[in-house]
């Protein structure tokens, strides 16, 4: 448990109240909630969480069942570049399992971590529906095709 | 409304629209297996997550099996509960759930008092055929509790104890599939979130996820220590229960063979926490009519109501919640710590023994006692008062250790001078007990009249939240009683809403009080054994002799003797405590 302590933006922390109360402060209207509040923060912090917590009257605990359950929600802000690598049947089977695991020795990170500085972060899709050309690889907007694991530190370069 | 008709096993029952298949059968003794249900019927609760799937059954008609505890019937069901394809049904859901388990059974602690041991041998596993990694996580360690993991099989039980009965919120299922696991938030360990120690979520775990952390192997250590003067009270909660580790119906007093057991294991002295409870009414019954007759003399500042403050689970509660109201419970401490403080004071300078080589063991109902005794405030120089608390289950694991035959002991009497107590003292063990002595004694210093009828059945029952009025004598006090969190809850926000009707408010942290405390023996949901715990707490009270704390005569001659009068400057010293805002606990650890 990182023992960094986050202050958050004012008018950030006032839009997210007034979200809560657009949803009435009620409870049942979490999973929106924090739909939206990820939206304003990018992630959601324990900080944010406890927010939420507090504007419709749950215990923090549920929230974070709630945060850890969905991996669309995250704790950790996004890299500026962030990195998708499709693991669908096809990428799959011409070899995106090798092109991760470049990208996790060239970034030395984890699935679903940022790299220290915030450049990078790395996840993992389902099938994005380029099929042809797999494996495939998005950062940000762009789209790579027939990435190979050669390929990925030239790829990293563009972002430097 | 009319009733529904189902067929289950071939025989025909009639059912209100809205019952399950589970509590059909149930009617007709028609046994289900069931893991992850938990009836708490009478707090209006009925957990069934329907997750663990054991009691799946047969419905004619249904593709798939469906689990009885969360299926209603419908008019012309047809039920089948055992036939071959539900066997290897729940069979194959058992050995998935045990492939998924450690096969520690020989060294757990909840070892032939596991839900899901007990269902295991019944089916008769013999192999588990599926292998494969098992998800384990880090092990959790507080002054009370101890969290294992790797044992849990996510009934989500802890959960809805500590969210729904409790309101405390501390657990709740976090991330999904292998890595699902029920935890604080951001899964900080107990000793750093909100937990109150309360131990319901022990209470109510099937398996040995959730246990009492085990002081026993200390007190024996200490026991053989030829050097150290042990010596043991014990709380009334405990004898009206014991016996049910033992065989014996729920509601067996066993108070004399209790006694005897543990002069058995060797303490040196074997007293009564009831003795404490005894002097407890003497401060706090004092202390509540000087607020109540500073009230009733226009005194706008003096705080009413005021709350009982001897149950460490509530007293918890209270500092993270309730900060904005520290100044209105009792400040007497509780009949545990008050017996530790005169033990090592006033016992200590009578037997002529260093504070250092005393030794007090309580054994208690319950599981937050453990993190009472370490509260630094109860403690001189790092030596604490109490020095650890056993449950009523540990007791028993030590009987069983040291080759008592406990049906076998004849009855013996607690030692004194701190042996000695009222019936008031007694009923302490249950819910509404507190306050009841409390009455007997305020009442007779109040008007100075005595009482000719000691019982006040107005302040008794198990309901959560209980309203009742006793007559001083023309004036009218108004009582509160919660137990359980949740209830006690409700009641102080209207205190804190300044909509309170009530003088004095008796909070319990557990179900039933004490009798139904974290460290008890199990009862399942079953509040049959509570209401017998109850009757066998009322049935002490009322055979003892003398039933107001004011006339236990050790109790006068420690006031002569040593402490001087309730509310004097050795009572405050020794006998009373003030309380902490630990509502930015939280946020001071983590800076």
């Amino acid at each position: 448990m990182t023992s960094i302590k986050i202050k958050l933006k004012e008018k950030d922390v006032a839009q997210l109240k007034q979200v809560c109360k657009e949803f009435n402060n009620e409870a049942g209207e979490l999973i929106n909630v924090l739909h939206k509040a990820q939206g304003i923060f990018g992630y959601l912090p324990a900080e944010v969480q406890e927010i939420v917590a507090q504007e419709l009257n749950l215990s923090v605990a549920k929230v974070y069942g709630v945060v850890t359950f969905y991996s669309f929600f995250t704790m950790l802000p996004k890299g500026l570049h962030p990195i998708s690598i499709c693991t669908g049947t096809a990428c799959y089977v011409r070899g995106a399992e090798k092109v991760l695991d470049e990208f996790k020795k060239q970034l030395n990170i984890k699935v679903g971590e940022t790299t220290p500085d915030g450049k990078f972060s790395l996840s993992c899709l389902r099938c994005v529906g380029a099929c042809g050309l797999a494996p495939v690889v998005l950062i940000g907007e762009k789209t790579y095709g027939r990435v190979s694991p050669d390929g990925v530190k030239d790829i990293l370069k563009e972002y430097e | 409304m009319n009733k529904i008709k189902i067929n289950i096993d071939n025989t025909i029952v009639e059912v209100e629209p809205g019952t399950t298949i589970l509590q059909a059968a149930r009617q007709i003794d028609i046994e289900i297996p069931t893991l992850c249900y938990m009836n708490l019927g009478d707090m209006g609760i009925e957990h069934k997550p329907g997750g663990c799937r054991i009691c799946v059954v047969e419905v004619k008609g249904r593709r798939n099996l469906a689990p009885a505890c969360a299926t209603e019937c419908t008019e012309g069901m047809e039920i089948e509960t055992h036939n071959i394809r539900v066997l290897n049904a729940r069979k194959t859901v058992m050995e998935l759930i045990l492939s998924d388990h450690p096969s520690e059974c020989l060294l757990c602690a909840k070892a032939g008092n596991c839900d899901l041991q007990t269902i295991a041998i019944k089916m008769g596993i013999r192999e588990i055929p599926y292998k494969g990694e098992q998800s384990t996580y880090k092990e959790d360690t507080s002054p009370a509790i101890l969290r294992d993991m790797d044992k849990c099989i996510m009934c989500r039980r802890c959960e809805t104890m500590c969210n729904e009965v409790q309101t405390v919120g501390v657990l709740s299922a976090i991330n999904r599939g292998f890595m699902s696991v029920t935890a604080p938030a951001f899964e900080r360990n107990l000793d750093h979130s909100e937990c109150t120690y309360c131990g319901q979520c022990v209470a109510v775990c099937p398996t040995g996820a959730l246990t009492e952390v085990d002081h026993t192997n200390q007190v024996i250590r200490n026991l053989a220590d030829p050097n150290k003067i042990v010596i043991v009270q014990t709380a009334p909660a405990v004898r009206a229960a014991l016996g049910e580790e033992f065989g014996l119906k729920p509601g067996t007093l066993v108070t004399g063979k209790l006694v005897a057991a543990l002069r058995r294991l060797g303490f040196d002295y074997v007293f009564d926490t009831d003795f404490a409870a005894d002097l407890t009414i003497m401060e706090e019954g004092t202390e509540f009519l000087d607020r109540l007759n500073k009230y009733l003399n226009g005194d706008k500042d003096v705080k009413l109501p005021m709350l009982t403050s001897c149950c460490p689970g509530w007293v918890n509660f209270f500092e993270y919640h309730f900060t904005d109201m520290l100044d209105i419970p009792s400040t007497a401490r509780s009949p545990q710590q008050m017996f530790g403080a005169i033990a090592k004071n006033y016992f200590a300078e009578k037997i002529n023994v260093k504070r250092e080589n005393l030794v007090v063991v309580s054994i208690m109902p319950c599981v937050a006692k453990k993190f009472e005794c370490t509260r630094e405030e109860f403690s001189v120089n790092g030596n604490p008062d109490v020095d650890f608390a056993l449950s009523t289950r540990e007791l028993a694991n030590l009987i069983k250790r040291a080759n008592i035959n406990f049906n076998k002991l004849n009855d013996e009497d607690f030692d004194r001078p701190l042996g000695e107590s009222t019936g008031a003292g007694v009923i302490f063990g249950s819910t509404g007990g507190v306050i009841e002595a409390a009455v007997r004694t305020a009442y007779e210093i109040q008007t100075g009249k005595k009482l000719e009828k000691v019982d006040f059945e107005q302040l008794r029952g198990l309901e959560g939240i209980r309203s009742a009025k006793v007559d001083f004598n023309g004036l009218e006090v108004n009582i509160g009683i919660a137990n359980g969190l949740g209830n006690a809850r409700k009641l102080l926000e209207e205190v804190r809403q300044g909509k309170s009707q009530y003088h004095a408010i008796e909070i319990m942290a557990c179900p039933g009080g004490c009798i139904g405390g974290g460290g008890q023996p199990l009862h399942h949901g079953d509040s049959s054994i509570l209401k017998a715990r109850q009757r066998a707490i009322y049935e002490e009270d009322a055979n003892k002799p003398i039933r107001k704390s004011h006339e236990n005569p050790y109790i006068i001659k420690l006031y002569e003797e040593y402490l001087g009068k309730p509310l004097g400057e050795k009572s405050h010293q020794l006998l009373h405590t003030s309380y902490f805002d630990k509502s930015k606990r939280m946020i001071e650890i983590e800076e």
